[in-house]
């Protein structure tokens, strides 16, 4: 049997031109029509680079995406997935026509509805009712559709009371929720949707992922889903395709998509910034020169057993004295979970002012608190009194937890699957 | 079983450039319930938490006229005939606001909308189109009240006359409302490259004014600066302000000729804007 596609996309390339635009703009444009209209090929078509954030180019034109060939069939939940700037967003912005790309085309057989934001074209002035045809009608529902799903619109997003109130009276939350409401009951036959689950409270989020579910797996639809959070990439996509770099790494099934995507991600133990790096975390007073992920020899180790303590020590480099702060560190699974977050909240340096130089901080992770995976660790820097957040890096450094057998686990002998996002070895009484 | 290779199969494409020239009529009128909701919006939340509501309308073109009157008329002392200048030039202003409040309302469309042009797709002409014909209903309003003078000063025994040509009153405001529409789609496309057109809109608009028979008859400049007069006569809206105070209170002239010519370059002018306009939407969002 042949294979139903309902979309197709053909050799997409997409390109940005870096820095300002400004005084070089007038020039280029007439550089362009210059090649243009002697039958030459556009100037600056050639001279892009791939797209890597990280490291300094010599073009200023760079390629958000490159060469992206993929089909999807009817009725499969494709999750899009990559780190940051790996070109998700770029292709969902191609796919859901608000930018074109710059070379290829995508092919479709269905109405695409895409929803890269709750809440778009929301207009404060009006009532919770009005917004609901406005947000409708720019989704592109007809006046008709809205008025026949009116109430369950109203019931899903349960802001009954509130609904021939203007929308500026709302709280944020309940924004979101109405915002949701209006989306969840879009009927096209492609849905784009970018990361827009991560709204609104606990029993929300818990409402949309499960409505989401019902799009895509009750009514059949095809749906094309772009999320960090791997965990409702893994419970509602069949497909996946991997990102890096602007190009297709990867193209296979949900679950192999996401082991490449984790595979992929070079996490280090070990990084140190270059003084003038320009993606160094600082502020006027401070900036981050080291972080390094230890073992118990002190030897720097990506790899540690989950029964061992784990030593991550930050340097930092004092540029202005006389100021009183403190650092603290967030943790995230593979999958995005934030696991947990701990300032040093008895730091010397909040009473104490440092002087010029570098200095070493260490925060301890006990042995048996985490489960096996891989860890990102991020690190901040803050002010007490009042509360204020001065930097906070992401993906500082990372590292791997290796399970064991063993007494000392809480493992045990136990060889299956063992869940939980933790696994600190707990007391039992009698 | 189906075939994937039939290349017709396909609903619509997505590619890196508009064909030369797609109004797409159909995709816009899929989308009229969203039309009809902008021009909505736009309507009731200029009323919203003011005290005065719509009469903040009306001020305006009340306040100019007076405004005026004193500088033009009684200062300056420009002849408006039989006709009482305030009425004079309520007619003018109320015919001008309608084509400005389209060319400023539509000349930022998409450095305004970026947000909602970043987001989703929808027919990006629906946006100015909105502002056209929310300014429509402005422009009835503002003219209910000069209705309202033109009673008022009839039982006060001017001499007015109405022109049986005012039966083509509403196409001359079409035609204002397209240039209007033109040049704005023209402009909002630049400025989406270059900002300096958007600090040049408001200052232009106001020399424009000077240009184009607001506040004195065509035919008075033609009489006072000779080497001077090509600059109305070549103008467009000189040729509309002039034919609606002809058709509202039957003063002035009315030039076929000018009238085609303003026709001609109405029609020029929205057809260069919406070429412009179309050509620009599909990846703007990268450079406003």
């Amino acid at each position: 049997m042949k294979k139903d596609i309902i979309l197709k996309a053909e050799n997409i390339s997409k390109q940005y031109r870096l820095g300002q635009v400004g005084t070089g703009t007038l020039s280029h444009d007439i550089n362009r029509w210059w090649h243009k209209i002697r039958g030459k090929e556009n100037p600056y078509l050639k001279i892009g680079e791939t797209n890597d954030r990280s490291t300094k180019g010599n073009s200023d034109y760079v390629w958000a995406l490159q060469d992206i060939n993929f089909e999807v069939e009817r009725g499969e939940v494709l999750g899009i997935i990559g780190k940051n700037g790996a070109g998700k967003s770029t292709l969902l912005k191609i796919l859901s026509k608000v930018t074109a790309p710059t070379t290829g085309s995508i092919k479709s057989r269905g109405r695409i509805a895409s929803l890269l934001e709750v809440g778009t074209g929301f207009n404060g002035e009006m009532t919770g009712r009005e917004n609901i045809f406005l947000n409708g009608a720019i989704l592109g529902m007809t006046k008709k559709e809205i008025s026949s799903k009116l109430d369950e619109i109203i019931e899903f997003s349960g802001c009954e009371r509130y609904i021939d109130t203007p929308v500026k009276r709302y709280s944020s939350g309940m924004t979101v929720r109405l915002a949701f409401a209006v989306a969840a009951f879009l009927e096209p036959e492609i849905l784009v949707i970018d990361e827009v689950l991560a709204v609104g409270d606990a029993e929300f989020q818990k409402k949309a992922i499960g409505k989401m579910q019902d799009i895509s797996k009750g009514e059949g639809r095809t749906v094309l889903f772009v999320s960090h959070n791997m965990a409702a990439v893994k419970s509602l996509c069949t497909k996946g395709i991997v990102l890096e770099n602007g190009r297709v790494v990867f193209e296979g099934g949900i679950d192999d998509s996401i082991q490449n995507y984790l595979e992929n991600e070079n996490s280090t133990a070990h990084r140190i910034w270059s003084n003038n790096s320009v993606n160094m975390p600082k502020v006027d007073f401070i900036e981050l020169v080291e972080a390094k992920v230890l073992n118990k020899e002190n030897n720097v180790s990506i790899n540690h057993s989950i029964i061992d303590d784990i030593m991550i020590e930050f340097s930092y480099k004092i540029l202005q004295e006389g100021q009183f702060f403190t650092h603290g560190f967030n943790l995230f699974n593979v999958e995005n979970v934030h696991i947990l977050s701990s300032h040093d909240k008895r730091s010397s340096t909040l009473n104490l002012a440092l002087k010029k130089g570098v200095y070493k901080k260490t925060v301890i992770i006990p042995g048996n608190l985490l489960a096996e995976g891989s860890y990102s660790c991020s690190f901040a820097i803050m002010r007490y009194n009042p509360f204020h957040i001065e930097f906070h890096e992401m993906d500082v450094v990372g590292f791997n937890i290796i399970d064991e057998f063993g007494d000392n686990t809480v493992r045990g002998s136990y060889s299956g699957h063992y869940p939980g996002l933790v696994r600190p070895d707990l007391k039992w009484k009698d | 079983m189906n075939d994937n290779n039939t290349p017709n199969d396909w609903l619509f494409e997505i590619t890196p450039k508009n064909k030369f020239f797609s109004l797409n009529l159909k995709e816009v009128w899929q989308y009229r319930d969203l039309l009809l909701l902008f021009v909505k919006r736009d309507v009731i939340t200029v009323y919203k938490q003011t005290v005065l509501g719509p009469l903040w309308y009306l001020i305006q073109p009340l306040f100019t006229s007076v405004t005026f009157t004193i500088i033009f008329n009684n200062v300056a002392g420009i002849d408006t005939g039989t006709v009482p200048p305030f009425l004079f030039n309520l007619a003018g202003i109320t015919v001008w606001n309608y084509f400005t409040a389209c060319l400023t309302g539509t000349s930022d469309t998409f450095k305004a909308n970026a947000a909602i042009f970043g987001k989703v797709y929808f027919p990006r002409i629906i946006t100015p189109l909105s502002v056209v014909i929310s300014n429509l209903v402005k422009f009835g309003i503002q003219f209910l009240i000069f209705i309202g003078f033109y009673i008022f000063y009839y039982f006060q025994g001017a001499n007015l006359g109405l022109n049986g040509l005012i039966l083509f009153f509403p196409i001359l405001i079409v035609i204002m409302g397209l240039l209007g529409l033109g040049l704005g789609m023209l402009i909002s496309a630049m400025v989406t490259k270059y900002r300096d057109l958007s600090h040049l809109i408001g200052f232009g608009i106001q020399l424009l004014m000077y240009l184009s028979a607001v506040m004195y008859p065509m035919s008075l400049i033609k009489d006072k600066l000779p080497g001077y007069g090509w600059l109305v006569e070549y103008n467009p809206l000189a040729y509309i302000v002039e034919t609606t105070r002809y058709m509202l209170l039957n003063v002035g002239e009315v030039s076929l000729l000018g009238l085609s010519y303003t026709l001609a370059v109405t029609i020029a002018v929205f057809f260069i804007g919406l070429l412009v306009f179309n050509k620009t939407e599909k990846s703007f969002i990268d450079t406003v």
